[in-house]
């Protein structure tokens, strides 16, 4: 009877993904091979787990994979099991042999699954045994990628057993080069680069987050400016609410898409900063050159000022957890101070409400 | 791009330091530079608190207070009083919600 595939044995009901080509007989078993070209499906993957939970549950098999014609000398790349971070590696190894070791990070890439101990020493140590990667390969040198580290500690998994950690590039890409220069990357190779379009690539996600409470919030504004002391009125709603509404709107995208976009050309380094002026610049003229809340100055104006840049601070502020550069430390920083400022923001803001309510009503 | 000035928690002891290379491999934000067999530190403030450097100095030459960065995830911890997680890992329970 033929020996089945190694990552299959744990389940017998897995279906043959498409990138896998075919089967490689080895000392440990039978091991997949996958192809390093990306399908149509593949790509339309990578799109749905930029911008939607899809992401969330785009994962590959944990265990050994092959890809090209690799021997007992070839290399072992240790990659994640986040589908996109596994196909991003068997692109990149597009003309080369070797082995591909994935484990087990809850669908999560490298960098977060590192940061977070999955990506880590205990499930890599693991999967080495599992795999029986000492009886694969005739040498001891296996490859974790640069961003690996946060998780993975070179020095004990040597002791552990026996395999000398190489931190590869920190892009995939890279990767040619740095085998070429026998295990040494260049500087510019160990450096995690947050131009526009790697900025850009994420705001996606943070629109999609921040637009979550969207419906219930729109509703909210239309009840509040609908309502009167004898019910809710549609037309009010509709009328005075769609301004406030469409300010919202103008507020996320100025905090979720505007500030993550032009990051390095707003002025002041805390990301709270650069959101309210962001918010601040997208607000203020729709309030003061359009006839979007009426003319003049009003109580209603004053909560929408109060409001809106806070709103674009905060959500510029969550964008932190998707830079490559922001440290903990000062996060914390930012929310020590910006915490209580969005909580009286908040309190201010519904007073004004109230007040532009009552005037509004006629009792004050 | 850089953040927040003197935040960084990374401390290093060039005492312990044995030129192992390591942290100049890891550091994704080029912190550490070989100078005279040693490592020393070019800019702190380019330090994010990613923690690999530590994790991977033999002789305990560096420590930074490392963890979870997302800014969802520390207000909620500062709410709850517990530790900061994004909820995004180690169970079924995502939320969608993550780095």
């Amino acid at each position: 009877m033929a020996m089945q595939a190694l990552n299959m044995v744990s389940d017998p009901d897995l279906r043959k993904p498409a990138w896998v080509t075919g089967l490689v007989h080895t000392s440990v078993g039978q091991v997949p091979l996958v192809s390093s070209q990306w399908s149509r499906l593949d790509r339309l993957g990578s799109i749905r787990s930029r911008i939607s939970a899809f992401r969330m549950n785009y994962r590959v098999e944990p265990g050994l994979y092959a890809v090209g014609k690799p021997s007992a000398e070839s290399d072992v790349f240790v990659s994640a099991n986040y589908k996109l971070s596994f196909d991003i590696l068997r692109r990149a190894l597009k003309d080369i042999n070797g082995w591909i070791l994935v484990l087990d990070t809850k669908g999560i890439n490298v960098w977060c699954a590192a940061g977070k101990g999955t990506f880590g020493t205990e499930e890599l140590v693991k999967r080495i045994f599992q795999m029986r990667l000492v009886d694969l390969v005739s040498h001891r040198r296996i490859i974790v990628p640069q961003l690996g580290a946060t998780g993975i500690r070179a020095s004990e998994v040597r002791k552990r057993t026996g395999f000398f950690v190489h931190f590869g590039p920190v892009e995939a890409r890279d990767i040619g080069r740095y085998l070429g220069s026998k295990y040494h990357a260049d500087p510019d190779m160990r450096l995690v680069r947050f131009a526009m379009p790697q900025r850009l690539v994420l705001t996606p996600m943070e629109i999609n987050q921040a637009l979550k409470l969207f419906p219930l919030i729109a509703l909210i504004i239309l009840v509040f400016f609908g309502l009167r002391p004898t019910g809710i009125i549609f037309l009010d709603a509709w009328r005075d609410g769609w301004p406030f509404i469409l300010l919202l709107l103008v507020s996320v995208l100025a905090g979720a898409f505007i500030t993550p976009g032009l990051l390095p050309f707003i002025p002041f380094r805390s990301f709270a900063v650069k959101g309210w002026i962001i918010g601040a610049a997208a607000v203020v003229p729709l309030l003061f050159f359009t006839d979007l809340l009426g003319p003049g100055f009003s109580v209603i104006k004053a909560s929408a000022l109060v409001l809106f840049p806070l709103l674009s601070s905060y959500l510029a502020l969550q964008f932190t957890g998707a830079t490559t550069f922001t440290a903990v430390s000062g996060v914390k920083k930012e929310l020590r101070i910006g915490l209580p400022i969005y909580i009286c923001g908040a309190v201010v803001t519904l007073l004004l409400l109230i007040l532009f309510k009552l005037q509004s009503w006629g009792i004050l | 791009m850089t953040y927040l000035k003197n935040v960084a928690t990374l401390v290093y002891d060039p005492e312990k330091c044995t030129g192992c290379r390591r942290c100049v491999e890891v550091c994704p934000h080029g912190v550490f530079e070989m100078w005279d067999g040693k490592a020393r530190i070019t800019d702190k403030d380019r330090c994010m608190e990613c923690g690999a450097c530590a994790l991977n100095c033999e002789f305990g030459a560096l420590a930074v207070g490392s963890g979870v960065g997302c800014a969802a995830a520390l207000i909620k911890s500062m709410v709850t009083g517990g530790a900061p997680a994004c909820g995004c890992v180690g169970d079924e329970a995502g939320t969608g919600n993550c780095c």
